[in-house]
């Protein structure tokens, strides 16, 4: 019996919907959101699944409550998640702030809408990707996923509670309209087949428990509220024992070591898909949805006989400036198309380190980027050259 | 842990009463609201409770007190 | 021998940054022995804050507790409670932390009515900036954001509290510290969102620019300022503009917000539900 090939479980689901499978996979047990357009039917999902396996859904007043609802929630123990787009993550970046400098594990989704201000509520863009790396202020470090397919939303919103359970931090789902509502098919991955982590607790009894003092791999055991070790959480400069600090020398190593704890395990945290790259000369850096045009470019120009490849880009932060900066060695052109005027391009230009030449090649109307405009992107390319 | 405290107490047969002075910020609040005048300043404006025998355990100076400096205990009559 | 205060106190942050004569100080006595009297599991008590002098009050207890940010304790509060309805969350804010940046989570909290008590210490004033007018600053006072008094309304917290749905509500004093402490006891013991608005001083902003001299001229005008309930309702409209009645002003009982929501855990599990 037990050779009997495992049926594949292929669902019809829509992006938001896929996202809340994911963090149902991954454990989710508490969400907090405000309704905004293209996010909502996360929120939504949360709203009838979760009370259903005894987790709780709360939609509050508005984004900055939401956020700090999930980080209240992840301290007293529940992996939370909140879900919104643009004007609402501008709103949750002082809790960000707050969750990063604390270390507290959380989800956030922002499925990216044209803006800026109230902007193209329900058309996409990708025009957060700087916003996702400073948007709250001071130096903190971030980790940022971007998914191209609906699979992916699903996969990539496990591996988004997984890292920040993993590495105490919270960790930012960047959608955009377009994938957020499209529905494609999803193979549903069995529970079993799914690694689930879970945040380190402490193994001192509470007398010795420091709540920010890092083991090895540079990230504290986390003690949840209730469970007997008493401490203090403040978004003041705080020692180890969370107790706010003036020293100078104490501050500078806590904020290099929450920088570090993500730096270290970077090999573990950066995903990328290479397509066609082996003897490319031209290479195209795409990420989210403009990914799936910018694979399609890749075939069309080999018919042409262009040697075009893709690198896309699945992890945004940290920046995976090493593999790119290889691939800078390699091929005489990058060209990064985005739905933006320019914000990765300016990355993947200061990795590049001067080695090839870095083209952008931006829209911000709020239509999709199509497969023929980056191959005449391309093509102009070709021209210049000559 | 036991931290050396500058405490200073004083106490009659009835009563205990302990002034935290590094803690005191000499606000002044125990002297002035004591119903029976029972504290009063020394040079750095800390309360010594000079007239300890007319106090009565209110513990008001001690409720009041934002610093938590000084403190009264009732003192059980031991026969030994 | 140690006092009740000293059993649940973080000591090494002692003396704490508190100005000379500062009413945080009275509110965070008056709360310990509140908690005491109560008799509560310490490792089931979170005392949540905001930001403000009075927020730092979190810092100095040693039961778990947390110093957010600036007017969002009670969301934060909101999330730990749902997590854990076990817990007793206290949430501590000043008077602009909870009615101006912070204005709009409490009136949601109340008309929740979640189980968690606030513990509101009315300076009157932004104390930890220095002295600006806040929500609650008396109209035609002083600040020093406005130098030629305050023209706003001031809110009455405790009728807001009342209004938005909150199940207990009560003001004290740092006058009067052990009528506080049995305030807080009914708000701490009350199931629901309840809410103790402790008049407080600021010596050195509230007091100085108001021409309030020290410490003991606030506490003077304090006990000046207010008046019991029932002394209050006899007095005419007039004079009740410049005083605050004192006492518990409701008490009632209406399911809090988590066990509503145990009731929708059951209805989803039970229905199945539209998938
Ligand atoms: C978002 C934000 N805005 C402004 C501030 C600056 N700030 C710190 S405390 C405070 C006011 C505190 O007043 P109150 O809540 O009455 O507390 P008090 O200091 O009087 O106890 C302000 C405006 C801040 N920390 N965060
Ligand atoms: S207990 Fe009362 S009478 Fe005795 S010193 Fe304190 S305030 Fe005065
Ligand atoms: S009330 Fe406390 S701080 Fe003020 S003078 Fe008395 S002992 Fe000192
Ligand atoms: S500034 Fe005012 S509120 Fe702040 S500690 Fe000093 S007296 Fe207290
Ligand atoms: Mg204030």
């Amino acid at each position: 019996m037990n050779n009997l090939k495992k049926k594949k479980n292929i669902k019809l689901l829509q992006g938001n919907e896929a996202c809340a499978e994911g963090a149902l996979l991954a454990g989710v047990k508490f969400f907090a959101g405000y309704p905004i357009t293209p996010s909502t039917e996360i929120a939504e999902n949360m709203a009838r699944k979760l009370p259903k396996i005894g987790g709780k859904f709360i939609q509050m007043e508005d984004e900055i409550a939401s956020m700090a609802a999930v980080i209240g929630a992840s301290i007293a123990g529940l992996k939370s998640l909140t879900a919104t787009s643009g004007p609402g993550m501008c709103l949750k970046q002082e809790n960000l702030g707050f969750a990063i400098f604390n270390e507290i594990p959380c989800v956030v989704v922002n499925a990216q809408r044209g803006g800026p201000s109230t902007g193209l509520p329900t058309k996409p863009s990708q025009g957060d990707m700087m916003q996702a790396r400073w948007g709250t202020h001071g130096d903190h470090p971030v980790i940022a996923l971007a998914p191209s397919t609906v699979n992916e939303i699903l996969t990539l919103t496990i591996k988004a509670f997984n890292f920040s359970e993993k590495y105490r931090t919270p960790v930012i789902l960047l959608l955009d309209e377009v994938i957020a509502h499209m529905r494609e098919k999803v193979e549903m991955p069995a529970p079993e087949d799914i690694e689930v982590i879970n945040r380190k607790k402490p193994t001192v009894p509470p007398e010795e428990y420091l709540p920010f003092k890092p083991d090895e791999d540079g990230v504290p055991p986390m003690a949840n509220f209730g469970e007997g070790y008493p401490y203090h959480i403040t978004g003041l400069a705080h020692s180890e024992k969370g107790l706010p600090i003036s020293d100078s020398q104490q501050i500078d190593h806590f904020i290099r070591r929450i920088h570090d704890k993500i730096q270290k395990n970077i090999k573990d945290i950066l995903i990328y898909e290479k397509y066609l790259l082996e003897d490319a000369d031209t290479a195209l850096i795409a990420y989210g949805s403009v990914a799936r045009a910018a694979e399609r470019t890749v075939k069309l120009a080999r018919e042409k006989g262009l040697k075009v490849g893709l690198l896309k880009l699945i992890t945004i932060w940290p920046f995976p400036d090493e593999i790119i900066n290889k691939l800078a060695h390699k091929v005489n052109l990058i060209i990064v198309p985005e739905m933006n005027l320019g914000q990765i391009v300016l990355e993947v230009e200061r990795a590049s380190q001067g080695k090839c030449r870095v083209v952008p090649y931006g829209r911000v109307d709020g239509e999709l980027i199509n497969p023929i405009e980056i191959l005449g992107k391309i093509q102009e390319q070709e021209e210049i050259k000559k | 842990m036991k931290q050396k405290k500058l405490l200073e107490v004083h106490q009659n047969n009835s009563v205990k009463i302990s002034v935290r002075r590094e803690w005191c910020k000499s606000c002044g609040i125990c002297i002035e609201f004591c119903p029976k005048d029972v504290l009063v300043p020394d040079d750095q404006l800390k309360p010594i409770p000079e007239n300890i025998d007319a106090c009565i355990k209110c513990g008001l100076c001690e409720l009041r007190c934002p610093d938590f400096a000084i403190t009264v205990e009732g003192v059980e009559e031991k026969d030994e | 021998m140690k006092t009740v205060i000293d059993r649940y106190i973080r000591e090494e942050m002692f003396p704490h940054i508190w100005c000379p004569g500062c009413g945080n100080g009275i509110v965070l006595g008056a709360i310990i022995r509140a908690i005491d009297d109560l008799n509560w599991d310490r490792d089931k008590i979170v005392a949540v804050s905001g930001i403000g002098c009075s927020s730092r009050i979190t810092g100095y207890v040693d039961f778990c507790t947390m110093n957010t940010v600036h007017g969002r304790a009670l969301p934060f509060a909101t999330g730990i409670k749902m997590a854990n309805s076990d817990l007793k969350v206290i949430v501590i804010m000043g008077d602009g932390d909870c009615l101006a940046i912070g204005g709009n989570h409490f009136i949601h909290a109340a008309r929740r009515n979640i189980d968690l008590t606030a513990i509101i210490i009315n300076n009157m004033i932004y104390g930890m900036t220095g002295g600006q007018y806040s929500p609650l600053t008396p109209t035609t006072k002083f600040g020093s954001t406005a130098p030629y008094g305050n023209i706003d309304q001031s809110f009455d917290l405790c009728e807001l509290a009342i209004a938005a749905g909150a199940s207990y509500v009560a003001r004290g004093t740092i006058f009067d510290p052990r009528q506080s402490t049995s305030l807080m006891k009914k708000a701490l013991d009350k199931k629901g969102f309840s809410v103790v608005e402790i008049i407080s001083d600021c010596p050195v902003s509230y007091g100085k620019m108001n021409k309030i001299k020290s410490p003991i001229d606030m506490l003077k005008w304090i006990k000046d300022i207010t008046v019991s309930k029932k002394a209050w309702e006899g007095l005419s409209p007039d004079e009740k503009k410049e005083k605050y009645a004192i006492g518990e002003f409701l008490s009632k009982d209406r399911p809090d917000y988590t066990e509503l929501y145990e009731e929708i855990i059951k209805k989803a599990q039970e229905t199945g539900g539209n998938k």
